[in-house]
């Protein structure tokens, strides 16, 4: 497989390539000790778009182009594990084509879940995501800017998702956008916590303990909290942000996804 | 809008800009950092780099019921060398390779870690080591093990631009505390060891775009440039690893910088190998130098000039004067007038060997012992970069020092190969036919013990230059100081110890062990009227305030 120097690799070349199904099937069922439980569809969909601009110019489309692999048919010359593949794909093979490749945890994600999984993917049948109208829809319709900063501009209530490229999955991403409360990591939970003088105090939580809290609130303030200190205090399982289930099209969804995989963090 | 509407607005406006303000570190906030000694803005306390506090909850009389409020525990098992910054309320620290820690600097509990990844090819001479952040606005400011410069949301450790200064295959590392002057972060890089070529830059603190960049080691057609032989100052070091000072009526800003390479081994560079070994001057808008100081000369001992510039305003022979502090690792205290760079004075402060004294222009008069024979000091010199610090209530300069140390320094050819080390030395430490075993100390037990060094805390007059009075260790001294408006002075020391002493008289008031290195400079603080004394011990930083 080789590889392209990745620092090629950047938002404008993803919002050319980027390749999301419309219609997404059912997960993919691994096989195996060596292989992960399940391969998600978002993340599958995620390797095939990095597949086509990494890799086929060496494999070729389907994956078949080097002699003794073809991915299509499971055949490589030296992988057994998920693992394998991966330390194949990040340390390259020496004295071949097959560079190192430093790709992030959720890009490997996405690259080995298509690699399993080429043999039942109909790549014809995908459709091209657009990250530059996934980032206008993160500013504008989707009004996730409101809450979200991207590297430091924007509000800091929510979480930065100047990263979220690396440190989620496409497949997490996915189900964020369609159930944000049921993927939210516990952590970043809403709290309410009110004073023993009436203070009320709304924050998203950022660490906890027996005896202590802390949290950025509404004004976008550290706080520590001494829960022996608080008349009240309250850890939310809902979330303002909403699904975008029904208020986006497939396609927008892919739009978003696609400038969401593209943030990966300063460089 | 009507006449009395508008100043309605304009007194809301006026009510609100503090608050608006108060949230963030302006420079202006920078400036007058020792007016708020609730908070730990900058490495050194202040501009000024005194490492004095105002604070006087804990006195002399009361310091016997400090005790301990909180311990972070590093995850990981470098050396911690981090000074933090407190900033209304919240604490921000390093810790190896290079994680900032927000937390509350009441509780010690955590808000948020940012992780940064060095490159594999980081080669700090001394250890994966960070001393602490800068701050302006709601940004933090460090500079990484490969010799990157990262600027950090304060609110949420989320980056926000990251840039490289140099390549760290070939030895460049930073590990210092940046500094804040204006709308720029200056830093600079380390690499001594390995033939780099040293420099001091700066940043816009808003992009991360250079603003400038001042090379220690000046190339052909620079001035200086004549300190050289050839071209010897292509490796010529000057490295710049601990940070500076900056007096904003002169619009200053003063660096310290290291030995020139390979260290010990001159006759691979005669000359004075300009700036090494210097106290550089440069404008903190252009980066040009406006004057410089060289306090050893074609350096043969690794004697690093990268100590604290310590600024202070006092009568020199009757007369107000701008004066620099400066408690060098070859062993003598000088005193500088920093509008201009003129020496005033310079006094041994441990046993010297390698001069015989300061000269009327401030170049040492040097006495090279002969081969095999011991020089005082020793490779990690008198003093090192452990911060001293300066009280203008006692009118004391304090510095950490290591006593009756020496070491037989004997030079060999090196060859300059990029990213290898480049030093020149053959050299031995602790002197044979001591009692104990030489090699680096390991571990709790004191293995060196009076066969290299002891250690101390000395109090000087800079007038005279002569000690008012020492605090002897029986282990060497690598902690930096602290003093208070209470005529405390707070220190550490290899063996673990978090001592307080009076500053007037040096004696003991109260002492802790805990139980680890202390090799940084503690600091102090308050949060809802209580005051905070912070100190990093081993791989934890502690904290201390009065018992209830």
């Amino acid at each position: 497989m080789k590889l392209r120097n990745l620092t090629r690799y950047g938002l404008l070349q993803c919002a050319v390539v980027c390749i999301v199904l419309v219609l997404r099937g059912p997960a993919a069922k691994a096989q195996g000790q060596d292989r992960a439980p399940q391969y998600f569809q978002a993340d599958i969909q995620y390797g095939a778009q990095i597949f086509v601009s990494q890799c086929t110019s060496c494999h070729g489309e389907n994956g078949d182009m080097i002699p003794g692999v073809n991915f299509r048919a499971g055949q490589f010359k030296r992988v057994l594990s998920d693992n394998d593949l991966r330390a194949t794909i990040t340390t390259g093979v020496p004295g071949t084509a097959m560079q190192p490749f430093t790709f992030g945890a959720s890009e490997l994600t996405g690259i080995v879940a298509y690699l399993r999984n080429m043999s039942n993917f109909n790549a014809r049948g995908l459709m091209v995501g657009n990250a530059g109208r996934g980032q206008a829809l993160f500013e504008g319709a989707g009004t996730c800017a409101t809450c979200h900063a991207v590297n430091g501009k924007g509000p800091r209530f929510a979480p930065d998702m100047g990263d979220i490229g690396v440190l989620r999955t496409a497949d997490l991403l996915h189900k964020t956008l369609l159930d944000p409360a049921g993927t939210m990591l516990p952590v970043n939970r809403p709290v309410r916590a009110v004073t023993r003088d009436g203070k009320v105090i709304n924050g998203r939580r950022l660490n906890e303990d027996t005896y202590t809290v802390q949290l950025i609130d509404e004004q976008e303030r550290l706080l520590s909290l001494t829960k022996a200190d608080l008349r009240e205090f309250t850890v939310l399982k809902t979330t303002s942000m909403p699904s975008y289930k029904d208020k986006f099209s497939a396609q927008e969804l892919a739009d978003l996804e696609a400038y969401l995989l593209s943030l990966k963090g300063v460089k | 809008m009507n006449h009395s509407r508008r100043r309605s607005f304009l007194l809301l406006l006026v009510l609100l800009i503090p608050f608006s303000l108060r949230a963030q570190i302006t420079s202006e906030r920078l400036l007058h950092a020792s007016d708020e000694p609730q908070n730990w803005l900058t490495y050194s306390g202040s501009y000024a780099s005194q490492r004095y506090s105002a604070l006087q909850q804990v006195s002399p009389t009361n310091v016997n019921n400090l005790e301990l409020k909180w311990v972070f525990q590093a995850q990981s098992l470098q050396k911690f060398e981090s000074t933090p910054l407190v900033v209304d309320g919240i604490m921000y620290l390093t810790q190896s390779p290079n994680d900032v820690v927000a937390l509350d600097a009441k509780t010690g509990r955590v808000f948020w870690v940012y992780h940064y990844a060095p490159s594999p090819a980081a080669r700090p001479c001394c250890g994966i080591v960070n001393r602490g952040v800068a701050i302006l606005g709601d940004s933090l400011f460090m500079a990484t093990v490969d010799a990157h410069l990262v600027a950090i949301d304060a609110k949420n450790g989320h980056a926000l631009w990251n840039v490289k200064l140099a390549e760290p295959a070939a030895g460049y590392a930073m590990t210092m505390a940046p500094l804040v002057v204006k709308d720029k972060v200056i830093v600079g890089v380390a690499g001594g060891e390995f033939g780099v070529r040293g420099f001091i830059a700066a940043f816009e603190a808003r992009t991360g775009k250079q603003a400038w960049r001042f090379d220690t080691i000046p190339k052909p057609g620079e001035p200086g440039h004549e300190s050289w032989r050839g071209g010897d100052w292509e490796h010529g070091g000057g490295a710049v690893w601990i940070t500076g000072s900056y007096d904003p009526e002169l619009n200053l800003t003063y660096w310290g910088t290291g030995n020139p390479g390979p260290d010990w081994n001159p006759e691979q560079r005669p000359g004075d190998n300009l700036y090494s070994d210097s106290a550089v001057a440069l404008d903190p808008d252009t980066g040009k130098l406006k004057w410089h100081f060289q306090f050893t000369p074609g350096d043969p001992y690794d004697y690093d000039s990268v100590q604290v510039p310590v600024l202070v305003n006092a009568n020199w022979n009757g007369n107000p004067r701008k004066l620099m502090l400066w408690g060098n690792r070859n062993g003598f205290f000088y005193v500088l007038d920093r509008a201009t760079g003129k020496f005033l004075a310079g006094h041994p402060f441990i046993k010297v060997n390698w001069a015989s004294g300061i000269d009327a222009s401030g170049r040492p008069i040097i006495t090279p012992q002969p081969p095999g024979a011991p020089t005082f000091p020793g490779i990690q010199g008198g003093t090192n970069w452990y911060s001293p610090s300066y009280s203008s209530r006692t009118g004391l300069f304090y510095i950490s020092t290591w006593e009756d140390y020496a070491t037989i320094f004997s030079g060999v050819n090196a060859e300059y190969r990029e990213g290898q080390r480049y030093t020149g030395g053959a050299n031995t430490s602790p002197i044979p036919g001591a009692e104990n075993p030489s090699g680096a100390r390991l571990g709790p037990v004191n293995t060196y013990t009076e066969a290299l060094a002891h250690g101390a805390v000395v109090a000087l007059d800079p007038e005279t230059g002569k000690a008012k009075w020492k605090f002897e260790m029986h282990d060497v001294n690598t902690s930096g100081i602290l003093t208070t408006a209470s005529d405390l002075l707070f220190v550490g020391g290899r063996e673990g110890y978090f001592q307080a002493l009076d500053a007037r008289a040096g004696t003991l008031l109260w002492k802790q062990n805990l139980g680890g290195e202390i090799i940084a400079g503690p600091i102090t603080y308050q949060v809802e009227g209580k005051q905070y004394v912070s100190i990093a011990s081993g791989n934890g930083m502690f904290t201390f305030a009065l018992r209830e």
